[in-house]
């Protein structure tokens, strides 16, 4: 099975905090396959978990990478980046 | 009816079925768990489901960002990361409330020194905690309840996190047992206008469902209410939920007296609010924000533009402009930067303006060309000018006499020093008008410093040695056939405002958001009963007493208005 990643910059302007940490573990939990994100070079905690998301302490413009398994990594990567560089404050 | 006394918020009355917010639980203890771990992991999984289940419901009833707020909460309840913390902790042996306790605290800890919103966020994480604990223990969640129907909620106190979840449209009325008139929970009652009674120590004593009147105006819980009762305070709530949505009329008491309500600014920013609240003018406006902070006095030309632009924002209407008031706990280096032991009782005021000359006329010029400017513009407004903390009747001739050099029609004096209130009928002989100052006055009748915590129960002007100078300035007021005016905290409590017109006052000025309950009781007296209520106050020992007296004379007056109004129904049919 091919490990995928990405890199992205976070586009919420506050960042992986409670709104926008809520729908992203939401969003990487209903992949129903594991994923993980990491703040720069740190280690990485399951997107799946919004403690361990807010835990990163993650601010607009900060770089995260998300690293997902299985056939559809590719997919699921795709929607949880554009949920990321999305402004969810700004809606 | 027992009743159960505390400090009311405001001046509403409610009632319905009380509802508690159950006290947090005490950690659970460390020790060995007696079920198996399929057991206890059972159990948590269980709880868990159910506390994010009931979080999310509560979510869906709530709406908009609460919503976010308890959505989230179900998620943490449910976090993979942390249900690994957990089953860790059964595997080795703990019970599920401690593995639960644990885990969260674990976390929470990440939160709190991650700082600012994320340690905020540890708060939410304690009320998860909290529920789940519950929830395997079988006892009622911790925090806000939720009985299904509108409820008086009773708590020790409300923390914010609380009032952020509070659903306003079930929350009938607050009963706290701790907290006092600025505790979080008084803050929530005055900005939403929910009906409060803050600090009731014996209602701890009551219990879950039972009927209670909740009554802010006299500041008690009416336990076991009769049916007559009960139907009273309906029909208070009624009318005062009419009062609210009233037009907004000129201050005014029932037989027609007028009273005009003013508003305190501090800047001419404030204006537009408080002309739509209904102000009739402005009763103090304070000049201290031009001086403060600077290093040296603010030039006449930009004076001028301020005094302008307040005067056009209140074209036709009353503007009472006070000089500037420096010294004591408005200190400034360029009027008095000598040590003083004690600056309240130091150069301040009109002392220290007066060491200082040229700052006055300055001020007076600013104000009489921003006067004739407004006035060439077909904005002017009716400028009147104090001067602040006048304590003899030749501190009055000197403001008076160097107000009408620059033309200053209306120059009147601040009342806040005994010795002023005591020689009104002599410094009204002199000046056009007298405003007093309730805050400083009552600092100084009581020698007791306003900004001193320790102190600070004498700060009550519903003393009645307080009461009694002010009658003095009414009597005296009277006498001269001239105004004399109420600005500072005393105007904005209704009831006190009712007394304060009983005792002579013809305007009163207060906060803007102060103005429709001031206003509506007004409307609810008579000047007689006004005098009545005024002379029950007058007549007691203390503070505490005044205010009870007041409020048992103004009820029987209502009542007798009440009385009066229902024998005119019948006569009309």
């Amino acid at each position: 099975m091919p490990q995928v990643s990405r890199t992205v910059r976070i586009g919420s302007s506050h960042g992986l905090h409670a709104r926008p940490a809520k729908l992203f573990a939401q969003a990487a939990k209903d992949t129903g396959i594991p994923i993980t994100i990491a703040k720069d070079s740190g280690a990485p905690v399951n997107a799946a978990s919004i403690l361990g998301v807010i835990s990163l302490g993650v601010e607009q413009g900060d770089y995260v990478t998300l690293t997902a398994d299985g056939d559809d990594a590719e997919a699921a990567l795709d929607t949880l980046s554009e949920l990321l560089t999305t402004d969810h404050d700004a809606e | 009816m027992p009743e159960l006394r505390g400090v009311g918020i405001g001046l509403g009355v409610a009632q319905g079925p009380v509802a508690r917010m159950a006290a947090p639980l005490p950690p659970p203890p460390d020790e060995r768990s007696t079920r198996s771990v399929e057991e206890e992991t059972a159990r948590v999984r269980e709880a868990v489901s159910a506390v994010a289940r009931e979080l999310e419901e509560r979510g869906e009833k709530a709406g908009g960002k609460a919503q976010d707020v308890l959505e989230a909460q179900a998620m943490m309840a449910e976090d993979p990361t942390l249900e690994q913390e957990v089953d860790d902790r059964i595997a080795k042996g703990k019970t599920s409330e401690f593995a639960v306790y644990d885990a969260f605290a674990s976390f929470r800890e990440q939160l709190t020194a991650l700082g600012g919103y994320l340690g905020e966020r540890a708060a939410d994480l304690d009320d998860v905690a909290q529920r789940v604990i519950a929830r395997l223990r079988g006892l009622p969640a911790p925090g806000v309840p939720d009985p299904g129907h509108p409820f008086v909620l009773v708590a020790k106190d409300l923390a914010p996190a609380d009032t952020a979840l509070l659903d306003l449209e079930k929350v009938l009325a607050l009963v706290t047992t701790e907290g006092g008139p600025t505790s979080h929970t008084a803050i929530l009652a005055r900005e939403k206008a929910i009906v409060a009674v803050v600090g009731v120590a014996d209602a701890a004593g009551l219990e879950e469902g039972e009927t209670v009147i909740v009554d802010a105006a006299a500041g008690v819980v009416v336990t076991e209410p009769t049916d007559d009762e009960l139907a009273r305070a309906k029909n208070r709530a009624d009318s005062r939920a009419a009062a609210a949505s009233a037009p907004i009329t000129p201050g005014a008491l029932r037989d027609g007296t007028e009273i005009p309500l003013l508003v305190n600014l501090g800047n001419a920013e404030g204006a537009a609010e408080a002309v739509a609240l209904g102000a009739e003018g402005v009763g103090l406006f304070r000049t201290e924000f031009l001086f403060l902070s600077s290093s040296q006095a603010p030039t006449v030309e930009q004076q001028r533009a301020v005094y302008e632009k307040l005067l056009a924002a209140f074209a036709g209407k009353k503007v009472v402009v006070r000089v500037l008031d420096a010294g004591a706990d408005k200190p400034l280096p360029f009027l008095n930067d000598a040590h003083e032991e004690n600056p309240a009782l130091g150069l301040r005021g009109l002392r220290a303006l007066r060491a200082s000359e040229d700052i006055l006329r300055e001020q007076l010029t600013a104000l009489a060309e921003a006067d004739a400017a407004t006035r060439a513009a077909g904005k002017g407004a009716d400028l009147w000018v104090m001067a602040p903390m006048v304590a003899t009747v030749e501190e009055t001739e000197y403001f008076t006499k160097i107000a009408r050099e620059y033309g200053v029609k209306t120059a009147g004096v601040m009342v806040e020093v005994p010795s002023s209130a005591l020689l009104a009928d002599r410094i009204l002989a002199v000046a056009d008008f007298a405003s007093i100052g309730t805050n400083d006055l009552t600092q100084y009748t009581m020698a007791a410093d306003r900004l001193l915590g320790s102190v600070a129960t004498f700060q009550d002007p519903w003393h009645p040695a307080v009461l009694r100078l002010v009658r003095e300035v009414g009597e005296a007021g009277r006498a001269h056939g001239k105004p004399v005016g109420i600005c500072g905290e005393a105007a904005a409590d209704p009831m006190l405002a009712v007394v304060l017109v009983g005792l002579g006052a013809t305007s009163l000025s207060m906060a803007p958001t102060a103005l429709a309950d001031v206003r509506a009781t007004l409307l609810q007296y008579t000047l007689g009963e006004a005098r009545a209520i005024a002379e029950a106050a007058l007549a007691a020992n203390d503070a505490a007493s005044a205010r009870a007296a007041a409020q048992a004379a103004a009820s029987t007056s209502s009542t007798a208005a009440e009385a009066a109004a229902t024998r005119e129904k019948e006569t009309e049919q």
